[in-house]
């Protein structure tokens, strides 16, 4: 199974988790399988994690700090030792090789470049370690791809930020590795540099051909990067798939808050029929598709993203059949240029977030206006009511 | 005043400077004296410019017999102390052994105790086991070795701590095996570390004196060539060594940092 | 992070046995010793050899008759550390916070006057401080001193060269406390106290304690058993405790009453070194 799955809200679910492969990809990509660290200390960083990375994809592995993801990645280097589990690369186990005998190179978050060698033998530094011959001319292409042929000479310590990464990238990149890890590796450039480093690692990668595993806690960089993301919380797995499928189709609160943001409000599930749930929330009856539906009780989260949610004054007629609620009051307006965003009180005390695109088509509320809100039932999602609404609130764009 | 105006706001950096020219005052006074010929033996004034003491160094064969012994003991007590503190430094920083913290006390100690009380202590353990008759060379090497020790390993120590472990990681995550990893990463960051150490044995062991005369028996190193001339006049030749002891110490120094630098800049 | 995880095993023991060895033979095993003939029958010569007859009394006995170098050299030694506390604080605040790029020039010119021979730039200051150099002619000119006054030979002769002697020891830890400072703080200071020295005194001067005690202690421990600066600017009116312990030991031959100054000496700095670390609040020596 390819988790280059196609966007799209609506095949989400059985596509997500990626453990139920076992045929051709395990041969010949990365498999980690009930892989688990547990520190001396009772610590348990990674918790049975099962994964499958075929071979030329890249691989995000997102989540807040403490979440597991960079020892799941040392792990895979070989850099810290697994309590349990396997892993498995290019068919071969590799779960107790030494970090010298992987076909894994990494780029670490402080890039770790040899102080005390030019860039030139920075980059060598593998190739020589492996007695590969014909370095000059592998390490003059290298140098070519990221940019940095007239540096070749050069400290590390006389190179900007940004060409520092390069140098980095290059090294680990330079070996052919069955695997690239990026650990952080973006987390110290500032933000204009950062995105243009992502597009650059992105063409790279492309041009390369490589599998890349990335650990990030930049949702923004593990979307616009990966093919796949995994939203990892506390040492598991919580959803993995395509950007696109992750955000318009959360699984849990953790992940419906931690990648952008959600309104999440109680709902008592009123029937269940084939293809629509209709759920009562707070006596306003709304109807969410089944296959969006992540709970089997008789309760749960009715999630809707801001930017999915219309706003209109009383009685107005809006683009949105099925899900109204009234009866709401804006309590704050934030004019962000390209939108707008309210924050509308609810009768049952909740404050819901509105995005509106100032596209000027509808005009702009006022604090204490009285207003509607309403959404396609498409757009909406029902979690499991055991789960925090609060999971993963302001957890993703710490940096 | 902007004169008025300039001192203050450069207050502390003009007292500090001037703190910093007090202490070459004496620096100052032993480099003119060097070249003072002296009208008596206890000299208290510059009587007149001469280069004889620089020609003839050892004029008293004395002082240059003890400045030899003061070098071979400074060498090798250098090596011993360098090699050893080295290696445990490396114990202390990337080990763990039960009775860590003992062994980081047990090198603190030797830091703080006075020298007196060092020198005095082994001297009465070398008169306990009956080598009294046998103190000179190695009895004077076996002490500076000791006080050495503490200061290799604190220097190795905080240069050793100072490195970042992801190069060693990357080395091995670059498929170096592990003595690859020590040899091509480890040891040439930490080297500066030890050479620092290496030069600060050295002038610790060429500059003692409190230790070195309670353990010396018959042997005359220069400091103690020194306090023992120092009443029936010193020759003007010892200032010379000072001199010529500061002009190196700052062109080691001077070259290091040059050479830091320029391998710093750019070669390409 | 668990990256810098200290590995177990016997190459940890094998790296550390030489030097646990060295000093566990020639720096703890002679404390031993010392000890052992502090209490030695005082009768005996290193000739004859001594008896052990934990001859309690020699601690009596060398009290009594060497209390003022004792006390002298306490007393000079806590002179010196505070005139160096003064003087290296100014330089160590200007290097940390006002030499900009000369910070690492400065340092190194901080410590090269003490690359020359400790005995020869001690030598140096007395030829400065003689009866016949220009600085005693200057301050008769002046009238700051009399005609029959001098330096050399007087208690304050000693303290200057103890202070000069031992200036690095208190500079280095010095910097180090304060060079760490965010200069921020400061300015957050002068902001909210406006006046200073009230500033200095509520920000830099505590965050600065750990540097002020270790640079106290690295200055007053040597500078207490120091003879040198004793022996070529003062006279035999300031003889201090090194002076004794090295005669008693070489010229008289009198181990016993040396080892028991020794000890003596040892345990007033250990027990000064205690109260002083706990008033000041910080185990932290290094």
């Amino acid at each position: 199974m390819s988790l280059l799955a196609e966007n799209g809200p609506q095949n989400g679910p059985d596509n997500a988790a990626g453990t139920d492969a076992g045929g051709a990809a395990s041969a010949d990509g990365l498999r980690l399988a009930g892989l688990t660290k547990r520190y001396p200390n009772g610590f348990t960083a990674v918790q049975g994690l099962d994964l499958e990375v075929p071979r030329g994809s890249f691989i995000a592995l997102l989540g807040p700090s403490g979440c597991g993801k960079t020892t799941t990645l040392r792990m895979v280097a070989g850099l810290e030792r697994p309590t349990a589990g396997t892993i498995t690369l290019a068919g071969s186990d590799i779960t107790h090789a030494k970090p010298h005998q992987r076909p894994v190179n990494t780029v670490f978050q402080n890039y770790a470049l040899f102080p005390h060698l030019d860039i030139f033998e920075n980059v060598a530094f593998g190739l020589r370690r492996r007695k590969v011959k014909d370095v000059e001319a592998q390490v003059r292409d290298m140098l070519d791809l990221v940019e940095l042929d007239t540096q070749a000479r050069k400290r590390p310590a006389q190179l900007s930020g940004g060409q520092q990464q390069r140098v980095a990238l290059a090294r680990a990149l330079i070996n052919q590795p069955e695997v690239l890890l990026l650990d952080e590796p973006l987390g110290a450039l500032d933000l204009k540099l950062r995105r243009s480093m992502q597009l650059e690692i992105k063409r790279i990668q492309m041009e390369v051909g490589l599998t890349f595993m990335h650990v990030t806690h930049d949702q923004e960089e593990a979307m616009t990067m990966a093919d796949t993301v995994a939203v990892m919380n506390a040492g598991v797995i919580e959803q993995m798939g395509a950007p696109s499928e992750l955000y318009e189709n959360p699984r849990s609160t953790f992940v419906a808050n931690f990648l952008g943001q959600s309104n999440l409000i109680e709902g008592t599930v009123l029937s269940r029929a084939a293809d629509v749930v209709t759920v009562d929330m707070h006596g306003v009856q709304v109807s969410v598709p089944t296959a969006r539906v992540h709970t089997d009780g008789d309760r749960g989260w009715v999630g809707i993203r801001p930017e999915k949610v219309l706003i209109g004054g009383e009685g107005e007629a809006l683009d949105a059949p099925g899900n109204t609620i009234p009866g709401g009051v804006v309590t704050d307006v934030s004019f962000v240029g390209v939108s707008t965003l309210y924050q509308v009180r609810m009768p049952w005390g909740q404050e819901l977030a509105v995005f509106s695109q100032n596209t000027g088509r509808t005009r702009m509320f006022r604090t204490g206006e009285r207003v509607e809100l309403s959404w396609r039932p498409e757009y909406a999602f029902l979690l499991d009511i055991h789960q925090s609404a609060a999971a993963g609130v302001e957890q993703g764009d710490d940096d | 005043m902007p004169a008025a105006r300039w001192v203050r706001e450069h207050l502390v950096l003009l007292l500090g400077l001037a703190v910093l020219a007090y202490t070459f005052v004496p620096i100052a006074v032993v480099v003119l004296m060097s070249f003072n010929d002296p009208a008596a033996r206890n000299v208290y004034s510059f009587d007149g410019f001469t280069l004889h003491n620089w020609a003839d160094i050892c004029e008293d064969p004395s002082m240059c017999k003890a400045l030899g012994l003061s070098f071979r003991i400074g060498l090798l007590s250098t090596l011993v102390a360098t090699t050893l503190g080295t290696l445990a430094a490396f114990a202390l920083v990337r080990h763990d052994f039960i009775g860590r913290s003992s062994a980081n006390l047990l090198i603190f100690l030797p830091m703080a105790a006075p020298e007196i009380v060092m020198g005095s202590s082994l001297l009465t353990l070398f008169v306990a086991s009956g080598a009294s008759g046998h103190l000179g060379f190695w009895t004077i090497f076996i002490a500076h070795v000791m006080f050495c020790l503490s200061f290799v390993v604190v220097t190795v120590r905080s240069r050793l701590a100072g490195m970042d472990d992801t190069l060693e990681q990357a080395a091995a995550d670059l498929y170096a095996t592990p003595s690859q990893t020590f040899w091509r990463v480890t040891f040439p960051l930490v080297f500066p570390g030890i050479l620092g150490a290496a030069l600060l044995s050295f002038s610790l062991s060429f500059d003692d004196f409190i230790v070195t005369n309670l353990n010396s028996g018959n042997s005359t190193t220069f400091p103690m060539y020194v306090w023992g001339a120092y009443r029936v006049g010193v020759p003007m030749q010892v200032n010379v060594i000072g001199t010529i002891m500061f002009v190196v110490s700052i062109a080691i120094v001077v070259i290091g940092e040059l050479n830091s630098r320029r391998r710093s800049r750019a070669l390409a | 992070m668990a990256a810098g995880v200290r590995r177990r095993g016997k190459v940890g023991y094998l790296l550390m046995v030489p030097a646990t060895l060295w000093l566990l033979v020639f720096f703890v095993v002679p404390f031993y010793s010392l000890v052992a003939t502090s209490l030695f029958d005082p009768s005996g010569s290193d000739f004859r050899g001594y008896d052990m007859t934990y001859h309690w009394q020699n601690y009596a006995d060398v009290l009594q008759a060497y209390w003022r170098p004792f006390l002298r050299s306490i007393w000079y030694a806590a002179l010196a550390t505070l005139i160096c506390l003064v003087l290296g604080y100014v330089l160590a605040y200007a290097i940390a916070f006002k030499a900009g790029r000369w910070k690492n020039l400065l340092l190194v010119l901080v410590i090269a006057p003490f690359f020359t021979s400790f005995l020869v730039r001690t030598l140096s200051w007395q030829l400065i401080l003689s009866d016949h150099g220009w600085v005693v002619r200057s301050l008769q000119f002046v009238h700051l001193l009399g005609p029959e006054d001098r330096l050399l030979a007087t208690p304050a002769a000693i303290v200057a060269g103890l202070a000069y002697n031992f200036l690095p020891f208190m500079v280095l830890p010095l910097f180090a406390s304060i060079d760490k400072i965010d200069p921020r703080l400061v300015e957050a200071s002068s902001d909210l106290y406006a006046n200073p020295f009230v500033g200095f005194f509520k920000v830099t001067w505590p965050l600065s304690l750990p540097g002020v005690v270790s640079g106290t202690l690295l200055t007053f421990i040597p500078a207490a058993g120091d003879y040198i600066n004793a022996e070529f600017l003062g006279s035999t009116n300031q003889r201090v405790i090194g002076n004794v312990i090295q005669g008693q030991f070489v010229d008289a031959n009198n181990a016993p009453v040396a080892a028991s100054l020794s000890v003596l000496l040892m345990l007033i700095i250990v027990a000064m070194v205690l109260v002083y670390v706990r008033r000041a609040g910080t185990e932290e020596l290094l």
